[in-house]
């Protein structure tokens, strides 16, 4: 019996570790279709950054409450894993409970604090099920955004569900572990009653020895296999960000907000009309100005979109959302993130090359109308815990609308004429620049009136 | 400019204008109120007048490159030609891509938004509030500035610059780092807004209105226009008005 545990179980992780490796090489390559952009400089700084906003959740504590929530739900994530090592351990040893022997009365202490966790995952996740299904916060409503229909939606709740069965299993598991230390059963070494597990032993009063063993080993399984299908689903869904969290917020912008990044072979262009350089024999032209597709976008843009959870707090920021235009920074990172997912189908599907399939990020999946109603504040960019920039990829995609298509709307057409011809987006003329400065003599000046 | 260079001259500051302050008939009352002030603290300062052309802010949000590199770079043209150091302007998109975006295309400066600029005269006591209209008691509310405060992280100067009015500074629900755009920047100054529920002004608007603030202090040309629209949208141009921090500094001071 043992050994065909023991064989499943090393099956199932083999299958588990083949699973995510695969998927990793996947995303990994998709991400690296995006361009170069080095983001390696300032390592110091960077690392401090990751250590505040990954590790430490700072930007989660915008919000004291949820904050605190989410931080019980990672932090257990995090130090229950240290458990799941000594389940693996067992499931291939066939042992139970490997550690407890050698770590002797500290264990009861050790299992006591990761039911402490188990239980605070349990009630943090329970309260966010609510808040999604009952108290129907705002950001998550797909009648009021239509990016959270369907799969989005589902996903979020079925998350939640996971973690709590898994912390349902882990904690009665123990309980019922319990109740046959105390019917002395053979396989099960006294380790003690467990700080929060020991409450839920009433459950199991009057079991058999079988009936409890037989629970015992389903928790067991249920929670060890749920967190290998949990692992392996995280990869097909937003909560890889509890992964690229930390390598997307290292390689963020350090740059100031504001600052939207040279065009390079631009530049090239406009010295040479301005005669301050001279054609160059070797000058390629891009084919492309701005970003169509996610191809055109840099990796980092693509990195973006796979650590993005849809929490949504940039939507809720967002001045245009607010205001009911159709443009959510949030469904600009989904959408990146599904044409990705589509292209990187593509290529496997083509054996690594991706075959053209006539359909482009801009025009399929984001429109016009929204990159349109953006205004470049940097409130979703404010907004987002894991430093994720919807802003970056809008203002790409609107110099491919402007500068690749020609596309852009009529007044923005007039103030670009205004610019080029009289150096300001409205139609005044260069000349009555400076009238402005007789105002300042007619009320009488004071001393320094040589301003000019 | 010209002049000063002419007579070897070398100005403490360049105060770049801009196009609003030079062209929009509200905002000219802010350039000239922030001349006033630079006249009356003895700053030696000089403008390029008819040489200074947009910063190409406006293009590059909008998506059209080559027109802001073809300004930008001329712009770097007159200002290396003058041997300009240290800028001073009235709006945050100037300052912005004067600061953060002409180094890459080779022209670095100084640059200061007015509202710092403002706080160090204070602070060196070359302002000083005496004289003018009284702002004790009044109720003032400060609009952020997208561009001042998320894109570059001013947040406190123009404030402190309020506090010297000895006013009751009250804040809107959102402010700072959460301030709610006034619905222009990014190139929708310069068009008609996306199909919606709302303008954004009114949004804000209704936002300050409820702190019972009767000015609105903004440090922009752009929030200048969408808020003052806002609160003659809303009727209430007689009880709450719109003005710039130097409109008010000048005020302070009998200017």
């Amino acid at each position: 019996m043992a050994i065909i545990q023991q064989t499943i179980f090393i099956a199932a992780l083999g299958a588990v570790a083949w699973l995510i490796s695969r998927r990793v090489g996947i995303i990994g390559r998709t991400i690296r279709l995006g361009k170069e952009e080095n983001r390696t400089d300032q390592p110091g700084k960077r690392l401090s950054i990751m250590m505040r906003v990954a590790f430490g959740q700072k930007k989660m504590f915008d919000r004291p409450l949820i904050g605190f929530l989410h931080f019980a739900v990672y932090a257990g994530f995090i130090l229950i894993n240290i458990e799941v090592l000594e389940i693996v351990l067992d499931g291939i040893l066939g042992t139970h409970r490997i550690f407890a022997g050698p770590l002797g009365s500290f264990y009861g202490v050790l299992i006591g604090f990761f039911e402490l966790l188990a239980l605070g995952v349990l009630i943090s996740c329970s309260i966010f099920l609510i808040r999604r299904s009952i108290l129907k916060v705002e950001r998550f409503q797909p009648s009021r955004h239509r990016e959270m229909t369907g799969w989005p939606q589902l996903d979020g709740k079925l998350i939640l569900v996971f973690e709590i069965v898994l912390m349902i299993a882990i904690l009665t598991m123990n309980a019922a572990d319990s109740a046959l230390q105390d019917l002395g059963s053979a396989h099960y070494p006294v380790a003690g009653d467990f700080l929060i597990s020991q409450w839920l032993k009433p459950l199991f009063s009057g079991w058999s020895e079988g009936a409890l063993i037989a629970y015992e080993r389903i928790a067991w399984w249920v929670h060890i296999l749920g967190i290998f299908v949990f692992a392996v689903y995280l990869t097909y869904s937003k909560h890889l960000h509890i992964a690229l969290a930390f390598p997307n917020t290292y390689f963020s912008r350090l740059e100031p907000k504001g600052e939207m990044k040279n065009m390079p072979e631009i530049t090239q262009e406009v010295k040479i009309m301005l005669g301050l350089e001279t054609q160059p024999a070797d000058a390629v032209v891009p084919e492309r100005f701005g970003a169509k597709d996610v191809a055109d976008l840099t990796w980092k843009n693509l990195m973006d979109a796979y650590s993005c959870t849809e929490c949504g707090r940039c939507t809720a920021a967002c001045p245009a959302n607010i205001t009911g235009k159709k443009l959510s920074p949030r469904k600009i990172m989904m959408d990146t993130r599904d044409r990705l997912e589509d292209v990187s189908r593509n290529m496997l599907a083509n054996k690594g090359k991706f075959v053209n399939d006539n359909k482009s990020l801009l025009g399929d999946y984001i429109q016009e109308e929204e990159l349109l109603a953006c205004t470049t504040c940097n409130a979703c960019v404010q907004e987002c815990p894991v430093l994720i920039n919807p802003l970056d990829i809008i203002l790409q995609l609107r110099r491919h609308k402007v500068m690749d298509e020609a596309h852009a709307p009529g007044s923005w057409n007039m103030m670009f004429q205004n610019l080029d011809t009289n150096q300001a987006p409205w139609k005044f003329s260069p000349g009555d620049r400076f009238n402005w400065a007789s105002a300042v003599t007619d009320s009488g000046p004071e001393g320094n009136s040589t301003a000019s | 400019m010209a002049e000063m260079a002419a007579n070897n001259e070398t100005p403490e500051v360049l105060f770049w204008v801009g196009c609003a302050g030079s062209f929009d008939d509200r905002y000219k009352k802010v350039t000239v109120a922030f001349v006033k002030i630079l006249n009356s603290a003895g700053v030696k300062f000089a403008v390029l007048g008819t040489e200074e052309s947009c910063t190409g802010d406006p293009a590059r949000r909008a998506g059209n490159e080559f027109t802001f590199q073809m300004l930008a770079m001329s712009n770097i043209q007159v200002l290396d030609m003058y041997n300009v150091k240290k800028i001073v302007t009235a709006c945050p998109h100037c300052f912005n891509t004067l600061k953060n975006e002409y180094p890459a295309l080779g022209g670095n400066y100084e640059v200061l938004h007015h509202s710092e600029y403002l706080q160090q005269l204070i602070d060196a006591g070359r302002v000083r509030l005496q004289g003018g209209e009284a702002f004790k008691g009044r109720k003032i509310t400060f609009h952020d500035s997208c561009y001042l405060g998320r894109a570059n992280d001013v947040y406190e100067a123009p404030r402190h610059v309020l506090e010297a009015l000895d006013a009751d500074l009250v804040e809107m629900k959102r402010c700072r780092t959460k301030g709610l755009c006034c619905g222009a920047g990014g190139g929708q100054m310069f068009k008609e807004p996306e199909p919606g529920k709302k303008d954004v002004n009114i949004e804000r608007i209704e936002e300050a209105l409820q702190t019972g603030a009767d000015t609105i202090a903004v440090a922009c040309p752009f929030c200048m226009v969408m808020m003052t629209d806002g609160v003659k949208n809303k009727e209430k141009e007689q009880s709450v008005k719109v003005y710039d921090l130097a409109e008010l500094i000048a005020q302070a001071k009998g200017l």
